[in-house]
This record gives C-alpha cells, structure tokens and sequence, in this order.
C-alpha cells in the first residue's frame, strides 16, 4: 500500500513530522518498507531566470546564458534552440547529478567559453521524453525556489508492507484514522454526502443467483451520469496517481482509482453507451469469455461472478473491467458501479485467472459493506465535479449487511494476555478513536471496517499495538519444577546428533542437500512414487521427495568435482520419504566417498596407500557410525549385493534378520554412475536410524561384572585353502562355532590368490584367539582344539588346511 | 707375579680391544670360561700348599674381579654404543606429514551446529524437542492454525502441493514448523513447553529464499503464559544465542492468523562492512514472529482458550545462522560446496554447551 504525504494530510491534521509519521506507522503495525521523496532526485534544480542569452561566439548553435538563480550571475553555454532572454527555466549548479543523463555535473569549457551549470529540458530530469529544448516555465515561476517544491513534486511516497488482515489501511483514511488513534493527530475524513438524483437509473440490476450463492454479491449500487465531459484527470490527481504507480487514463477511471486508494472503496464505471440493456450479475458459463482492460482475452467457468448487460459478460466483478465497456474520451454517460463481492470467491476467482488488481486486492480482503453506498455517492460527487453532468437516482440491488460486530471483551483480558496494565480509560479511548463502540457490560462493537476483529484477543491486540509494544514489561517464565532440567531428547533425537559428531569425526564433512531431486533420480534409488512427486516443483530436478540421501550427496559430490575437489567425503542425517503418510518420513545417515577420498585419509600419501575409495572404506564408515550409536554388531547380517543401484559384486545389505534390514553399504553401480551423469568410484552407505534396535532397558546404571580370565590366551595362526566363491566370514564363523568356550577371537589377516594356491581356490589366513577360563591349556589340548576349527571349517565351508 | 701381572694387561688389553659383544664373550671365554686362563689358575689354587695357596689365592681371586669388571664395564660401553647406531640408523624425517585424522577435516554444517545451540539454550529454559513430518496435511499446516480456506493469508506462503490421493486428500510440504505446534497441543495436556526445529518449504527462490529451509517454532501452554513472559523469553534466548551481555529488541505489531496479538521482533544491531554486531549500533533486523495463539488455534486443538493461554513464536534457524557467523548467502547452505563447509563448518567434537559457552 502506498500513498503520500499530502495525501494522508487530507485526512489527518496534523503538526508531526515526516520522521515521526513513519516511525508511528511502524509502531502500530503498518510496517514502513520504502519511504521515498521524489524531491531528492531534483535536488539542486531550481528555478532560474534568464537574464542574457547571445549567440556563442564560436558556435552557431549555441548560446551564452547569463542565469540569476537568486544569486550571483551565472554563465553556461546552451546548445538549446529555446534559450531566450527573459525567460524562466530549471537551472542545475556545477555539482548537480542530473538523473536523464546519469551524470554529475562539472565545470566546462565549451568552445573557449566557461560554463558553470546547465540549462535542463524535460527529459534531462526525467520528466518526460521531451528533449528538444530547455523547460519554459511561465514567467511568474519563482526565481531561486527548488524546481522540485515548485512542481509540487516535493511530496514523500511512504509504502507500507500491509498485512492481509487489515483491509481498513487499504485506505489512506484507514492509515489516517490508526495514526489518529496513535496521538498523531486529528482525522478529518469527510463522509461523502448524499447526492440528489434527477431522474431514476435506466439501468437496471439484477442479482441472479441461487439461494445458496446470494453471499457471491449482497449489494449492487449503479447510478448513471450522464452528459458528462470526460478527458484527462487535474493535475493534482495525476501526480498523486503517478507517484503511488498507477498510470492516469482519463478523468472517470482516474476517480475510480483514486477512491480505491483513498478510500479502500473499488469502483467500476462502464460507458452507458455500450451497455446494452440491463446488467445481470451472475456466475459466469463454463467457456464464456471477456475481453478484460487490461487487453487480454479470459475464459471463465462458472466459479468467477460476472456482471452482463444483453451481449454477454462486460466484467469479471470485483477483479477487472471489461475493454468493451470501458470509458474513453468519447464517454457521455457513464455508469458508476459500486458492489460487495464475496472474498473467498474473488480470491479464488483471482488466483484461477492470474489477475491481480487493486480491486482484487481489496475485495479479497474484505471491502468495508458499509461505504457500498457512500461510495457510489462520493464517485458521483467527484464525477460532477470534475466532468459535470446529471445524476440519477442510485439503484441498488441486494442490501449491504451492517457489518459491525459484537465482541465479549472483559476489560481483564488485556492484563491476562499481555501482562500489561493499562488504564481501563486510556485503552477505551484508543477503542473508540479506531471505530470500536465501547458497550456496557463487557461488549464492545467492532467497526464495519475491520472483518478482521474475530474475538476478545483482537481487541486486546488493538489496544496494545496503539498503546505500544514496549510498554509490555518483560517477566520471566519459571521453571515448572525447582529441579534440575530432566533430559527431554527421544532416542531418535540422541541417535541423530551422535550420527552427525561421529561421521563428523571420520573426517567427513556435513552437508544439507534439498529434500527434492529429480524423478529419474528419485526411480533409480527405489523412489519414484507418483504420490511423493510435486505437484508444483520449483524445478524439474527437483520434483521428487527423496527416498536416500545419497542422490543428494552425489550431485554434491559431481559440482564439487566440477569446481576441482574431485576427492571429497560428504555426509547427511536427515530425512528420507517412503510415502506421504506421516510415518512414512525416516532419519537416515548417509556417507559418501569420491576419488581417493579414503577412510584413513584422501588423496596420495607419502606412507602409501592413496589408491581409489572402495566398498570397505563404505563399509568401515558404516561400522563406525553403529559403534558410535552403541548398536550391537553381533547379530548383523552382512548379506551381499543390494539394490540396483549399487555394484552387485561390490555392496551389501545390512541386516538384523530378513524382516530388519537397517541400511546398506558398497560402491555405486555403473550404470547408476552414468545415470546421474558422474565419474567414480563412489563408496557409500546408508543407515535407517528408525530401523536400529534400541538398547536394552536396564534397572540400573550399573555395567555388567567385568569377567577377566586369569589365564594367558593363546593366538594361533591357520592358512586355509577354499573355493573362491567362499565368504571369508563363513570361515571365521565355522572356527568361533568350533569350540565356543575357547575360541575368544577368529579374524582375517590374510586373503591371497596365484602362484601356490590352485585356479578358482583362494587361501584365507585367519589368527584365532583362545581364551582359557579356569587352568592353562596343555599343547594337546591345544593341538585338539586347532583340529576340530580344521574340521568345522571343512565340514562348513570345504575348506582345507594350506600345506 | 709376573706372570699374573703380564695376564692382567693382555687380558684387559683385549677387553678393551674387543669391537663388539661376540668379541668381548670370546675374551671372557678365554680367560673365565671353563678353559679359560684365569679359570685353570683358579683350579690350580687346590694343589698348591696353604701358605702358597693363600698368596696365590687373593692374588688369582684379585685378578678375576679385575676382569670381570673390566668385562661387565666394556659390556655396557659396547651396548651404549650400539643402541646410539642403532637410532642413528633409525632416524626419520619427522617433517614428512602424518595420516590426518578425521578429527581433522571433519565438518559439522551450520545447520546442525545452530539447532544444537538452541536446543541447549531452551532445554535449560525447560523445554522438550518436538518434531512433525514434512508432509503435512492442509489441515495442520493452515486450517487448524486459523487460516481461514482462500484466505490471502495462504498466499503468504508459496506453497509446495502433492497431487491428491484416493480420498481427494492434497497433502503439502509444511510451510513453517507451526503444524507441529498443532500436534502437540493435541497430543499432550498442558503446561506444554516445546521447540519444535526442522525442515520447511516455499516456493520461492532468491539470494535470501531458498525452497526449503529451517525453522524453530517455540510453544508455551498453560494458565498464565502472556506477552510479557514471551518478551523475556525471546530476550533471554537471543542474549544466549548471539553470546551478547545486552541485547536491544523491537516487537512491532504484525498479523500471523495463528496469533493474536502478533508481532515480528526486531534486534538491534550495527552492521560494518560484511559485519553484523548485536547490542549496539543504530539499526534493527527482522528476526522472528510471534504472538499469543489464537483462542481459535486453542479451540481446534480442543483446548479452552478462557482456561489455557499460551504464546508461540517461529524463527528461521538458516537466517540467523547467518546473522550469529556471517555467511552472506543463504543458497551457500544447500550447496554442499567443501571450501564453504571448511570454513564455515564447525569441528567435529565442537559440541555447544550452556557449561562450556555455546561456540567454544
């Protein structure tokens, strides 16, 4: 909403500053986004008179102008045809910023004549296009007086950020009355007065709608005026049109505009003369169309209202007119519309139709029903002023509804919600300086002006915003137990912030990526259902809620490749999508490593190492991140291959049983690779912290006895030869299951192939710990155990002894 | 004697001269192994008379010591020496670079950090951390909130639609964390003390929106929670967040559909070149809204609003990130760019902590 500042002064007396105008609005409410004073683009253009011009005396087109602007004589060379002497113009001094030819003026020489200034034009200070000579101002323009207060330029725009519950400041009236109430001064809007109609309204109005829609339009007011003179609006109308940024049309439109301003009061006029017959205000017809003002063609179904004469619809109501109706310079007899439209109906009729209006704007609002009828009289008021001719009598359809409305406000409520204690006088006073009527017995009637006022809260509201915010003394909130704080995280919030320090920790660096990415995307890493696709995406390569957080990271991975940091190690907590339910969301942890980004450390490294990430460094990411998380590993299934995405040879699920499949790790398939348009190798895992078991529920803080065997364990060595296609791990189990009672420890530290080991055979060296409980193991008892691990391990994998 | 004498010399001559340990033990043999020199004097002590004995004996005896000390001494020196070769050949260039830790290079992103702070600056206030998903219904993020269906407020929010499902249902992408405001107000009786961070989206991109961002929503429910307690909240947490002794705010009157009274708070700050200090300085910054909730909101949540009262607030955890450690763009956060998460990333192990000072 914007407007000026003479413009608010015609409805607020007042002796307060500017400064103090727009502080007060930011105060009570109506935010100040942009104060702007035209004048300060014409400072130091004055109006100058000029005392001698003669010829140049070494240039034919130029002039020598001696110019008094209250001062000393000034001399500047002019090359403009017009320059006289005697005549008054805009004279700009040496230092001046001259904003047609963004330049700053200096000292010149022209021809070997100094110049100390400038004689502008029209266009020099953007007034209009007008460059063909200096301005001729008429001769009693007052020399030395700045050029921007003589125009009448010098008028501040002050625009505020208006909230959509306030149709009232819509106005400048409504703005003029807050900052009355506010001590600014005094409001002086004038109630438009009746006008006496000559002759009865040949056209007539007919409200035509169901029963259940007359809410659509509860009042119709039309008037006609006719001989009129239409042609350009005064001046006085057209600047303040133009500052606020409507484009002056002529007289009639002009009125209608400025009374949606001044008065948050939309109006309508049509040419009389191109309407035919009566107008019928109805819902549209599916595919009807109408030529709108602002020139193009619109197809309606019957959710909009419309206003139709016999032809058809002449304008989509309270949004735009329609070209066919509207007045020109030709216009005698114009028909003034004055209507009440249903918000919800004209903001989703808006919406459906992309228009939006300074009547929309207001409507959907909610246009005060009251002024329906002192609308219409005030247009035709300002109709006759400004173009004469003769009224009719007003017509109205329908009934404008009272519009007030009657709150319960115990005076308390302003101490119970705010903790502020106002006089009760002081907080009625500012009541009744809004439009509230103050009942007795704790009711108070809210103005036909404020739809917004809901319940006593409101009204509390309208008190302390006037009274001042900062009159509210601070008071602190108790605890509600003197106690020390309780822990308040759930398992899922502890899980998630250790995920992130412990990922953190491995040395890889955390990312945010969107919760959007493309569909294709979306499909590849099991997503891809429609019901989880935008209906209206910011972009297409983000339209899909994701299933995994690894889309994300690899597309972060690829940009940060293209920067040059091709080896990087990314990682995310956060959320993925399995459908729109609201269980549906999952927090998933998410590594990702790139190039050479290796878990023990990226890039070559003088100690060695350096080669390409790889699915174990996926996987010691993976194992790290659950030992952080305190889950047990002893039941995890390690189960090879996985999802499409993923390297078949080179991946594995992670899972707690078939039913219990908590996340997965391995290097990005190729094709997934090629998919998302990256080079690799990509190691990466993925963790469901939903899916993760919780611990124990345990009685007491106390850990578990310690068991320390007093006796020495003892570590032997065994080489196995097997069948390739045999899980290491296999063999490890089948040594822990041969003797659990001793066998405390099996672990890999040796997988070789070639020379020494048959084709299609591998040999798999594993150290096994055995750890007696009550004496010391003689060798044979040790020789027995070794045997029946060989055995087992025969037995479970076919393994054999290397020899 | 002379013999013994001359013994002597050679003997510790060729301790002295022995360059290593095989030599020194081949001296020892020699001279005090079962053949050694010194070992048949002593054997030839027995056949000799006692008075010979006696002389001879502490003679012999005398020598023995001699050399055994000799040896024992050579033995050290020859130790000394070789453990001294042995560091000089084990020596290392300790300027070459070791494997770096990921305590290191690990970065934990701003967003994290942040929500971390405020969750230790509200949980010492007393409250719990309460989460809602994503997708929400129009139901939760607007209608239970009080926006009115087609109200302009709605348009206030450049909202993100599902198609509809089976039932017709249009479920969104929540606009603001509000909608969990809803949900615990439904699900738990009051005095309700929450903060609810997360994940929120608009469609709306531009140097200071991104399409989706993070909010904190703050809820206090009970029989006389009012605006004066929200300001002494809002100013304690903002003097804890930004680590400032003072901070100066501004509550202007706004409208939120959800609140009545609303308001957007302002801080005042002073703002050279890149940036921004708090508790000083001629100009104010948005940073968040908040109001008391509306008796309608208390209603659709089946509370009533003549019983319980409460205020609510809502702030974007992205902007004042920014504001608290001066990223200049908003989009950076979402980029996953490594030199901005290195520089503008906090250490892994950099947990806040009211004890220890929220940035260390």
């Amino acid at each position: 909403m914007k407007f000026t500042l003479s413009w608010l002064k015609d409805h607020l007396e007042t002796s307060a500053s500017l400064d103090e105008i727009v502080e007060a609005l930011t105060r009570i409410g109506l935010e100040v986004e942009n104060l702007e004073n035209p004048a300060a683009k014409y400072a130091g253009f004055v109006v100058a008179r000029v005392i001698e011009a003669r010829q140049h005396p070494n240039a034919d087109r130029l002039r020598v102008c001696i110019v008094d602007a209250d001062g000393e004589p000034v001399q500047v060379v002019c090359g403009a045809p017009n320059a006289r002497t005697g005549m008054k113009s805009v004279f700009s001094p040496v230092g001046t910023y001259i904003p047609g030819k963004k330049i700053t003026l200096t000292k010149g020489t022209i021809r070997g004549v100094d110049s100390n200034g400038m004689l502008c034009s029209a266009a020099e200070l953007e007034l209009s296009e007008d460059h063909t000579g200096i301005i001729d101002l008429p001769a009693d323009a007052p020399v030395g007086v700045p050029y921007a207060t003589y125009a009448g330029l010098d008028d501040p725009v002050i625009e505020i950020n208006l909230t959509p519950n306030r149709p009232d400041a819509t106005a400048v009236s409504g703005i003029a009355r807050d900052l009355a109430a506010a001590g600014l001064g005094t409001l002086k809007t004038k109630a438009p007065a009746p006008v006496a109609g000559k002759f009865d309204c040949p056209v007539k109005v007919r409200l035509d709608f169901a029963p259940a829609d007359a809410h659509l339009c509860p009042a119709f007011a039309l008037r006609l005026v006719r001989g009129v003179k239409n042609g350009p609006s005064p001046e006085w109308m057209q600047k303040r049109l133009r500052a606020i940024g409507l484009r002056p049309i002529n007289a009639l439109v002009d009125i209608t505009n400025y009374v949606t301003f001044d008065r948050g009061r939309p109006l309508h006029v049509f040419d009389a003369a191109k309407v035919a017959g009566d107008l019928t205000v109805r819902r549209a017809r599916k595919g009807e169309k109408v030529l709108a003002l602002d020139g193009r063609l619109y197809e309606l179904d019957d959710s909009a209202v419309v206003i139709a004469d016999e032809k058809g619809v002449e304008s989509i109501a309270g949004i735009m007119g329609g070209e066919h109706t509207g007045c020109d310079e030709r216009t005698t007899d114009v028909l003034i519309e004055s209507a009440l439209w249903d918000p919800v109906n004209i903001a989703q009729s808006g919406r459906k139709l992309g228009i939006v209006t300074d009547a929309r704007y207001r409507f959907e609002r909610g246009v005060d029903p009251a002024f329906c009828i002192p609308g219409a009289e005030l247009a035709t008021e300002m109709v006759i002023e400004l173009c004469g001719g003769e009224p009719s009598r007003l017509f109205v359809a329908g009934a404008p509804p009272k519009g007030t409305k009657l709150v319960d406000f115990p005076f308390s409520e302003v101490r119970r919600l705010t903790g502020l204690d106002i006089p009760k006088a002081e907080g009625e006073a500012i009541l009744a300086k809004l439009g509230f009527a103050v009942l007795s017995d704790d009711k108070v009637e809210a103005p036909s002006w404020r739809p917004d006022i809901d319940g006593k809260a409101d009204i509390v509201e309208q008190i302390v915003r006037i009274a001042g915010l900062d009159r509210v003394p601070p008071n602190p909130l108790e605890r509600l137990e003197p106690s020390v704080a309780k822990p308040v995280l759930t398992l899922l919030q502890k899980r998630t912030r250790t995920a992130k320090r412990a990922l953190a920790a491995l040395g890889l660096r955390e990312a945010v990526t969107w919760s959007f990415i493309a569909e294709p995307t979306a499909e590849l890493f099991g997503g891809g259902n429609p019901a989880l696709a935008l209906a209206n995406p910011i972009a297409a390569d983000l339209s899909d809620m994701r299933p995994s957080l690894i889309p994300g990271l690899a597309a972060a991975a690829e940009r940060n490749a293209r920067r040059g940091f091709r080896d990087v190690a990314l990682f995310e907590v956060g959320q993925i999508f399995l459908g729109t339910g609201e269980r549906d969301q999952r927090v998933a942890a998410a590594a990702l490593r790139r190039g050479l980004a290796k878990a023990e450390g990226a890039g070559r490294h003088w100690l060695g190492g350096g080669g390409a990430v790889d699915v174990f460094d996926a996987k010691a990411d993976a194992f790290a991140l659950l030992a952080a998380l305190g889950v047990p590993t002893g039941g995890l299934q390690i189960v090879p291959g996985g999802a499409r995405f993923l390297h078949p040879g080179r991946s594995a699920r992670l899972q707690f049983g078939p039913q219990n499949v908590i996340g997965w790790f391995g290097q990005l398939h190729p094709d997934a690779l090629e998919a998302l348009d990256m080079e690799g190798p990509i190691a990466a895992f993925e963790i469901v912290l939903d899916a993760l078991p919780a611990p124990k529920a345990r009685s007491t803080k106390a850990k578990a006895k310690l068991e320390r065997s007093e006796f020495m364990p003892v570590e032997r060595d065994l080489a196995f030869v097997v069948e390739k296609s045999v899980p290491a791990a296999d063999l490890v189990r089948a040594a822990q299951a041969a003797e659990r009672n001793l066998v405390a420890a099996a672990q890999v530290f040796d997988v070789y192939e070639g020379q020494g080991v048959p084709p299609g055979r591998k040999s798999v060296a594993i150290s096994v710990t055995l750890q007696p409980k009550d004496r010391t193991l003689t060798d044979a008892e040790i020789d027995a155990v070794i045997a029946k691990i060989v055995a087992e391990a025969a037995r479970k994998t076919g393994a054999a002894l290397r020899g | 004697m002379t013999d013994l004498l001359e013994l002597e010399s050679q003997t510790l001559a060729a301790i002295d001269g022995a360059g290593d340990e095989a030599a020194l033990e081949a001296v020892r043999v020699g001279a005090l192994g079962k053949k050694g020199v010194i070992s048949a004097l002593l054997a030839s002590l027995g056949k000799m008379s006692p008075d010979e004995r006696k002389i001879q004996g502490a003679a012999i005896n005398g020598l023995k010591d001699k050399v055994s000390e000799a040896l024992a001494a050579r033995k050290a020196a020859l130790k000394a020496k070789a453990r001294e070769a042995q560091l000089a050949a084990e020596a290392v260039d300790v300027t070459l670079p070791a494997r770096v830790s990921g305590l290191e290079t690990g970065r934990i992103h701003p967003i994290t950090q942040v929500t971390d702070e405020l969750t230790a600056i509200f949980v010492d206030m007393g409250f719990s951390i309460a989460e809602g998903p994503d997708i929400e219904s129009d139901d939760y993020n607007f209608t239970k909130l009080n926006f009115p269906p087609s109200h302009p407020a709605r348009d206030m929010h450049d909202t993100f639609f599902f198609p509809p499902d089976a039932s017709g249902e249009r479920k969104l992408l929540r606009t603001h964390t509000s909608p969990v405001q809803v949900r615990t107000m439904l699900a738990q009786k009051p005095p309700i003390r929450v903060v609810c961070p997360g994940r929120t989206y608009r469609s709306d991109a531009d140097q200071t929106h991104t399409p989706m961002f993070h909010q904190v929503e703050g809820l206090v429910i009970d029989r006389t929670a009012n605006l004066g307690q929200l300001k002494w909240v809002l100013e304690e947490f903002c003097k804890a967040f930004f680590e400032v002794p003072h901070v100066a705010m501004r509550f202007r009157p706004s409208f939120f559909p959800f609140t009545s009274p609303s308001m957007e708070v302002d801080i005042q700050c002073r703002r050279s070149g890149g940036e921004i200090r708090f508790g000083e300085g001629e100009d104010w910054l948005e940073i968040l809204g908040c109001g008391m909730v509306h008796a309608n909101v208390l209603r659709n949540c089946g509370l009533d609003p003549d019983v319980w009262q409460g205020y609510a607030w809502g702030l974007g955890i992205d902007r004042i990130a920014m504001l608290k450690y001066g990223m200049p763009d908003l989009r950076d956060f979402f980029e996953a760019d490594i030199r901005w998460l290195d520089h503008y990333g906090f250490r892994p192990l950099d947990l806040p902590t009211l004890a220890g000072g929220l940035s260390g």
